[in-house]
């Protein structure tokens, strides 16, 4: 099965966040550079299927140049084709012009689209939505475990909501929206970081209608941070009797 | 939380591997109320120790580093933290085999366990290393992997448990306050603290916090990639963190260290990415740590490629994942050498920085032997900060030379290698007049110095047959047989040595007989117009300078010392200054001509002119006299054995003088002679001894043979271990050798470079009653005997004239001869007088 996955490039960072100036963005100077851990587990679910059921996996991008990084970090991973929607350094596109532009190359060819179920950075939770939409495509949102028919022509898609498990039966073509937690993705290893870095890249430019009207972020704010909750229970055996009493209330000790 | 203390005897900041021996060996020699602060939590703030790759290979070529890594490597030990594994330097050229030869002679110098191995047996110890890609290699069974974090917790939570330290993590110096150049305390986000002590620890921050008190250290954050691969099948049934040798592939300048269940693999070879400081992020927006910077794949993957080459069943596991991968900050600095002592801008500011975890132990210890008052254990006078001038502490050079010297990090560099960025900088008033001439210059402490003149290369055909050229590239790389010729022409006629990067420092005022007398070995109170040339000597009795004075008033004295000690000397001489005498550095004001030769009387005569006064003629006689119109201080005294003099010229007179010589030395047979002549082959015919090389404070005057016939009655510093040293029989004694036959192997006849071991005729090492080996100091050409020579310390029963010896260079040996202790040419020194 031909499986493509939809990953963006955001930045990994530390307990602290600092802002640009403009308070418009992460200050990312000494940030590396990643995709969202859903996203990682879109790559590694689709690279799954496909050693399983033969076919390929695409990974697909939205970014400048520099996303090819994101790209390449996928292929090493046992992807076996990507493509980079081209967009201006700088310029970030909302929700409804990402998934315009993802449909376009996502529309033939492809037996299941994954993503992420959100951006770790923006967290708009509409790309998926919006593409099925776009495609004509049935949709699963916040997926915990894909199971492929073996005659290919379905999936079951489940997951945990309020603590009840929900299987959903979908035809392909579909497309699914992943969690963290679906599996455990695998670390690129020396082989598949080379045959990345030999790898080609599709580069087809951004083209999407003008009159779009997309969500626009005006302002990021970082929220103080939380006092400090520790309290000093003691120190050394004194402090025992109270560790006790708190390992109790907290149903540690019986 | 304890509460921060207010009072401190010393606050040392940093608790990386540095700071934390620091703090043991202080609390060791009796301090008392030191404080420990770091900005991180404990027992990992975060610094380079964090993520370290924590190996330890004992082979080094400087004595310096060595002696810190063993010392190191004992203190670990003794810690119970080191893990024998062994290691392998592995070859994928021949010259890399050659450079294997040179490491495994150097460490039968050092007395460290090393062989070279083929292919085949790397593989017996390390069976998924690929035999086909490499030639050799060189295997040390002592190399061993230490838990840093580990010693530096024991060492820190000893020195607490004596009761004399106070840790404060998660604090973060904000300010160093001083008074007059003087620290007075710190100010941290916890609170201040009163102290006349701060030791910078700091690692990649130092050069930032050293700033907060005025003082510029010359380091700069650069950034060295390493990954960890796993799951390794191999590892899988290994117990404990490493089982197989770790190997490096120098030609790749790389390495690869089991960890675990990991391979880590960690680099030198790609690009240089240099780090400032200030772009470090702070502990709380670090993703991982703030010197684990994210990992960029783009520059390591040609690593990759070739590990895989060396290891490729193991690495290329498609099941063992990249699961670690990190751009992990390190510090350089312009020379690789740690930053040690008390800053010259500072009183009381000290730095223990730019060390690897391989010295961290023994750069503390040394510090704090150094803060204690006493000789440090090892010495480590090559690491002293104050070693850079001004102008080799800016940023910009540091970041240049880390830049060029990274990859060299696993590189074949040669003894005499020189960099090339910012080049030149320190030029003397002669530059363009001895560019002119085609002078190849070498830098020393940013000078550029004219080591031989390609003018002089119509000289070669005159002196050919007794060039002692070198067939050998390597021999001959950073050198020319024109220095040879050199040397010749200024024995038969004269030379004019430009000598302005000299060290010229002032000493004035009622007070500084009195000040230099405590510190100079020779009496100093002498006629005005005397020079003198004396040591200065440690409190052990052993070499710290070496230089000349000259009195040229009651309470004025001219220091003259080399460009790479001036640094060390001037604040060795201006912290014993009493109050009343000051030091003045006028290196810039003053140029330096050397004119020494037969001919060089007739030379001087040549240029008087009407109104001329005469030089002074007595030997070691200084004086101001008229020449050509101009006033020059001149000074009988040379460094090469010839009838001469150093003519000392205010800068802007100097171009003059040197056009008025050369032109009227022409006929006389004047050429202009580089510093290969001057410092190497003159001197070595001489039997003269260099600072830093046979001069160190690891020998004493009376195995330097430099004793005098009378002992002055003042005081000095190290005297009574003088004295006590002229009383014993020395262990070891300064000789001049000469190399019997060059021949090697395949019958190239080969020249030693300095460095390599003196060993018995069975190929035996040589080493001292106390332990010290007899390897080479000096080496060079001596053209005037005819001979290669070179000078050694040789334990006493075999320092006699006559004795046969042998020398290992590149792993052949060949005979030596012990020559003299003294001079081989002219040692009755009447060419002089």
């Amino acid at each position: 099965m031909d499986i493509l996955v939809c990953v963006k490039r955001v930045p990994t960072v530390g307990g602290v966040i600092t802002l640009t100036a403009d308070q418009r963005a992460i200050d990312t100077r000494a940030s590396g550079f990643t995709i969202s851990p859903h996203e990682e587990c879109a790559v590694e679910e689709a690279v799954r299927l496909a050693e399983r059921f033969g076919g390929s996996v695409t990974v697909v991008t939205l970014g400048s140049t520099a996303a090819e990084e994101q790209l390449r970090a996928c292929l090493a991973l046992g992807a076996s084709a990507a493509v980079l929607i081209e967009t201006a350094d700088g310029v970030e596109t909302g929700p409804i012009a990402t998934a315009a532009a993802l449909a376009s190359v996502a529309a033939i060819g492809f037996d299941l689209v994954l993503l992420g179920n959100e951006a770790s950075d923006t967290g708009d939770y509409q790309v998926g939505i919006r593409l099925a939409h776009l495609l004509g495509r049935p949709v699963a949102t916040g997926i915990k475990s894909i199971s492929v028919a073996g005659d290919e022509s379905s999936l079951a898609a489940s997951r945990v909501y309020r603590g009840t498990l929900e299987t959903y039966p979908l035809p392909l073509p579909c497309v699914v929206t992943v969690k963290e937690g679906i599996n455990l993705p695998r670390y690129p290893s020396l082989p598949g970081r080379l045959r990345a870095k030999r790898a080609s890249v599709r580069r087809v430019p951004l083209d999407v209608p003008a009159a779009v009207r997309d969500v626009v972020m005006t302002r990021l704010r970082v929220p103080d941070a939380p006092a400090k909750q520790a309290t000093v229970l003691g120190h050394g055996p004194d402090a025992v009797p109270a560790l006790v009493a708190v390992l109790g209330e907290i149903g540690v000790l019986p | 939380m304890s509460e921060i203390p207010t009072r401190a005897s010393a606050v040392v900041i940093g608790a990386g591997i540095v700071g934390n021996s620091l703090v043991h060996h202080l609390a060791l020699l009796g301090w008392r109320d030191i404080v420990l602060v770091d900005k991180g939590p404990l027992p990992n703030p975060g610094g380079s120790t964090g993520h370290a790759s924590n190996f330890i290979f004992p082979i080094e070529y400087s004595r310096l580093m060595y002696d810190l890594t063993r010392d190191s490597t004992e203190q670990y030990k003794a810690l119970g933290v080191f893990t024998e594994s062994g290691g392998f330097e592995v070859a994928r050229t021949e010259a890399r085999m050659q450079e294997l030869r040179r490491r495994v002679t150097k460490c039968k110098a050092w007395g460290i366990p090393a062989e070279l191995v083929t292919p085949e047996e790397v593989r017996k110890r390390v069976p998924y290393l690929e035999p086909s890609v490499i030639l050799g290699g060189a295997y040390y069974p002592t190399v061993g992997v230490v838990d840093s974090l580990r010693a530096g917790t024991l060492m820190r939570e000893r020195a607490q448990a004596s009761g004399a330290l106070t840790v404060v993590s998660g604090a973060e110096v904000l300010d160093i306050a001083t008074e007059a150049e003087r620290v007075t305390g710190i100010v941290t986000t916890k609170g201040e603290i009163a102290t006349g002590n701060v030791v910078i620890c700091c690692g990649v921050w130092s050069s930032k916090v050293a700033a907060l008190a005025g003082a510029r250290l010359a380091l700069t954050p650069v950034v060295h990639q390493m990954i960890s691969v796993g799951p390794i099948g191999l590892f899988a049934g290994t117990t404990g963190e490493i089982s197989y040798p770790i190997v490096r592939d120098v030609d790749e300048g790389m390495y690869e260290r089991q960890h675990g269940g990991d391979m880590e693999v960690g680099s030198y070879m790609h690009r240089p990415i240099i780090v400032p400081p200030e772009t470090i992020p702070a502990n709380e927006e670090a993703v991982l740590s703030p010197t684990e910077l994210p990992f960029t794949a783009d520059d390591f993957d040609p690593q990759l490629a070739a590990s895989l080459d060396l290891m490729p069943e193991l690495l290329g596991d498609e099941k063992a994942g990249i699961r670690y991968a990190i751009n992990g900050l390190i510090s350089m600095t312009p020379d690789g050498y740690p930053l040690l002592g008390e800053t010259p801008e500072v009183k009381g500011l000290w730095t223990a920085s730019a060390s690897w975890i391989k010295e961290g132990p023994g750069c503390g210890r040394a510090v704090a032997e150094l803060m204690s008052g006493k000789v440090p254990s090892v010495d480590v006078h090559e690491a002293d900060v104050a070693r850079f001038y001004p102008s080799s502490r800016t940023t910009g050079f540091a970041r240049a030379r880390a830049a060029e010297a990274f990859n060299k990090m696993y590189g074949i560099v040669h003894p005499a290698e020189q960099y090339e960025s910012l080049r030149p900088l320190r030029t003397g008033p002669l530059y363009g007049r001895t560019r002119d001439l085609g002078a190849v210059c070498y830098e020393t402490a940013r000078w550029e110095r004219p080591h031989w003149y390609a003018t002089n290369e119509r000289l070669l055909e005159k002196y050919a047959g007794r060039l002692m050229d070198r067939p050998a590239e390597w021999d001959s790389r950073w050198w020319s047989p024109v220095i040879n010729a050199e040397h010749l022409a200024l024995r038969d006629g004269a030379g004019l040595v430009d000598l302005s990067a000299f060290t010229i420092l002032d000493v004035t005022g009622p007070g500084a007989l009195a000040g230099l007398q405590r510190l100079a070995v020779a009496q100093l109170d002498v006629p005005v117009g005397r020079s003198v040339y004396t040591p200065f000597l440690n409190e052990a009795g052993r070499f710290v300078a070496d230089l000349t004075i000259m009195r040229l008033g009651a309470g004025s004295f001219r220091v003259v010392t080399g460009a790479a000690d001036g640094g060390r000397d001037a604040k060795w001489i201006s912290d014993r200054l009493p109050d009343n005498a000051r030091l003045a550095d006028v290196s810039s004001a003053w140029a330096t001509i050397g004119l020494w030769g037969p001919r060089s009387a007739d030379i001087l005569d040549a240029v008087n002119r009407d109104g001329d006064s005469r030089p002074p003629d007595t030997f070691g006689m200084t004086g101001l006299f008229e020449l050509g119109g101009a006033v020059v201080l001149g000074s009988r005294i040379s460094y090469v054995g010839e009838y001469g003099w150093e003519l000392h010229v205010p800068a802007e007179q100097a171009g003059y003088l040197w056009d008025l010589l050369l032109d009227a030395g022409g006929p006389h047979g004047l050429v202009p002679v580089g510093i290969g002549v001057y410092g190497t082959t003159a001197r070595l015919e001489k039997g003269y001894r260099a600072f830093g090389a046979e001069l160190t404070p690891e020998y004493d005057p009376v195995e330097a043979g430099m004793t005098r016939p009378r002992v002055k009655a003042e005081a000095f510093i190290g005297k009574e271990a003088y004295l006590a040293a002229r009383t014993a029989p020395p262990a070891a004694l300064l000789c001049t050798l000469t190399v019997d036959s060059h021949a090697c192997a395949d019958g190239t006849p080969r020249y030693m470079l300095g460095g390599e071991p003196v060993l018995t005729l069975d190929g035996a090492r040589l080493v001292d009653a106390y332990g010290r080996p007899s390897c080479v100091t000096s080496a060079g050409s001596g053209p005037s005997v005819s001979r290669h020579l070179l000078m050694a310390y040789l334990p006493a029963g075999l320092a006699e004239p006559g004795t046969p010896l042998l020398v290992e260079y590149l792993g052949e040996q060949y005979p030596v001869t012990v020559a003299s202790r003294g001079a081989v040419f002219d040692p009755s020194g009447s060419r002089m007088r």
